[in-house]
């Protein structure tokens, strides 16, 4: 067993203790499913089709952008509860407490996505991408979440405290909202349509939404970059701040 | 002997703040050597950086043998480290949190399972072995923080303050841990601002004050290095009292007891010459008692500068 694997079970079993965190973050997709579904729906126009079809894939990167906050806090509980000082001293490998996080929390948020696009399919989801397509939405959603999960590692080891971990938070939950996630962007102001054409989410989404429902995909590149970029900035991020001096 | 903790010329700095103006240290293997002084003094930075939490600016160290820059992992094998923050894992139970460092240091299933079994009654936690760490009182946690840092079987042993903020029962217990681990021929390195602590546990003292050691040796060393010492006296009568007094006159008596008190440092040279006067002025004494310094006499006589700036 390596030190990853190990650091992996710890990770493990502190979700399974504290399920409440991981409600959360798929309660709060569901939650927003529901309401936009249902309140939001005839008020928007998306150009045909069903607006819950529409919807699917932006719920998708908010569960993902849910769960890397929680990495965030949990990463940054770590540090500041002493534990992390312990792991320091001891003859194992560095990073293994940081990979253990980033594992750990990947496959508890596509755990998540699959719940939330479980409650979609009862809701009127009706996807219709083949296999392939379907392998695309997991591989381009594992992407993702490494990305915005190595992102939430730096977070939690800049934070001075959980509460330094915010603007992170605002800034993933806010960034869906300026894209193609819940409205078409040909609806909203200028600048605004500027800004959801150039930021990472609307093309990951148009991507998402492309391979679900069987349409275009020619955004997949860009995305695909997108989240290399991330998760490279993110690591590489997360790597010098875990190698500076414990204050 | 050889060396557990050489050190020499260590210096460290946090900005323009000098924190370890360059400390030499010798520790020799198997004996308990407490670092003594106030709070700021830069006693928990001299345990982060010889236990390769935080680097030094300057000056060597080695630790269990390993060059502290060269070898880190080599001297992470060595040490263990309990701090002054409990260093638990919180969400995780008692016995998971020892399985935890059983696993990372890869002692085996069932070598891990004695091992940890033997722990958790050693420190008498057997009872709350299934409770998650969170739930524990200050003194369990501390307990539980110690015995996680002995599942890896160090060989040197940082004790950063072990005892701040416990009960004195819970003190009492874990001084009694660390001299079994001494007995069980551990090093330990102790840091504290408990002056009993140091004179209950350490062989040898170091006090630190801003940065600088201002003194170094064994308790009753450190005590007889300042003065506060006195030799008292107790006659049978009146008389002979009247008689001592004039043979000392820097002597302070006490009628009402009939002794009376001879500065002096009660080292053996002084008592003897002491003796000598008495005899040759055929003074006849019924008792004599020597009082040395406490450590919080030295410690206050050392660090008042530190105080006073």
């Amino acid at each position: 067993m390596t030190d990853a694997t190990i650091m992996l079970r710890r990770n493990v079993k502190h979700t399974l203790r504290n399920p409440g965190a991981v409600i959360m973050t798929i309660a709060m997709p569901v939650l927003l499913l529901l309401l936009f579904v249902g309140v939001f729906a005839g008020a928007l126009n998306v150009g045909g089709g069903d607006y819950i079809d529409y919807l699917v894939p932006g719920i998708l990167l908010m569960t993902v952008g849910y769960g890397s906050t929680a990495t965030a806090l949990a990463v940054n509980r770590d540090m500041t509860e002493g534990i992390i000082n312990r792991f320091r001293t001891m003859a194992i490998s560095r990073a293994s407490v940081l990979t253990g996080h980033v594992v750990g929390s990947t496959v508890r948020t596509l755990v998540g996505c699959v719940l939330v696009v479980g409650v979609a399919l009862l809701m009127g989801f009706r996807p219709t991408g083949d296999a392939v397509r379907w392998l695309g939405v997991v591989g381009l959603l594992a992407l993702l979440t490494l990305a915005l999960t190595w992102l939430g590692v730096a977070v939690g080891l800049l934070a001075k405290t959980a509460e330094g971990a915010n603007p992170f938070i605002l800034v993933v939950q806010v960034l869906p909202f300026l894209s193609s996630a819940f409205a078409s962007p040909e609806t909203m102001s200028t600048p605004v349509r500027w800004f959801a054409a150039h930021e990472p989410f609307t093309p990951i989404t148009d991507t998402l939404r492309g391979l679900l429902l069987g349409t275009d995909v020619d955004d997949s590149l860009v995305a695909v970059a997108w989240c290399v970029g991330l998760a490279l900035a993110g690591y590489l991020w997360a790597r010098v701040l875990f190698r500076r001096d414990p204050s | 002997m050889t060396s557990a903790i050489a050190v020499t010329g260590l210096r460290k700095s946090f900005g323009d703040k000098v924190v370890l103006d360059g400390i030499d240290l010798d520790v020799r293997e198997g004996t308990t050597f407490a670092l003594l002084g106030p709070n700021g003094a830069g006693k928990t930075t001299a345990v982060r950086i010889l236990s390769t939490l935080i680097g030094g600016d300057g000056g060597q160290a080695t630790v269990a043998g390993h060059d502290l820059v060269r070898e880190p992992d080599a001297v992470r094998a060595a040490i263990g480290v309990t701090g002054q923050f409990s260093a638990v894992d919180n969400l995780l139970t008692g016995e998971e949190n020892l399985v935890l460092m059983a696993d990372l240091h890869r002692v085996g299933r069932a070598e891990g399972r004695r091992r940890v079994a033997e722990l958790l009654g050693r420190f008498d936690l057997t009872e709350a072995a299934g409770k998650p760490a969170s739930t524990y009182s200050g003194g369990m946690r501390r307990r539980l923080d110690l015995a996680m840092t002995l599942v890896g079987d160090p060989r040197v042993i940082f004790l950063d303050e072990p005892t701040t903020g416990l009960d004195p029962r819970s003190r009492r217990t874990m001084w009694d841990i660390i001299r079994d681990l001494v007995r069980g021929g551990v090093t330990i390195f102790l840091t504290t601002q408990y002056l009993e602590e140091a004179d209950e546990l350490a062989d040898r003292i170091a006090v630190l004050d801003n940065g600088k050691l201002v003194a170094e040796g064994t308790a009753d060393e450190l005590k007889r290095s300042i003065p506060g010492g006195h030799v008292r006296l107790r006659f049978a009568d009146t008389a002979r009292l009247d008689a001592a007094a004039r043979a000392f006159a820097d002597a302070s008596r006490d009628d009402e007891a009939l002794t009376l008190q001879v500065p002096g440092n009660g080292g053996v040279l002084a008592l003897r010459a002491l003796l000598d006067r008495l005899e040759q002025a055929g003074i006849e004494v019924d008792d004599l008692s020597v009082h040395t310094p406490d450590l919080d006499d030295v410690f206050f006589a050392l660090t008042a500068k530190g105080v006073a700036r």
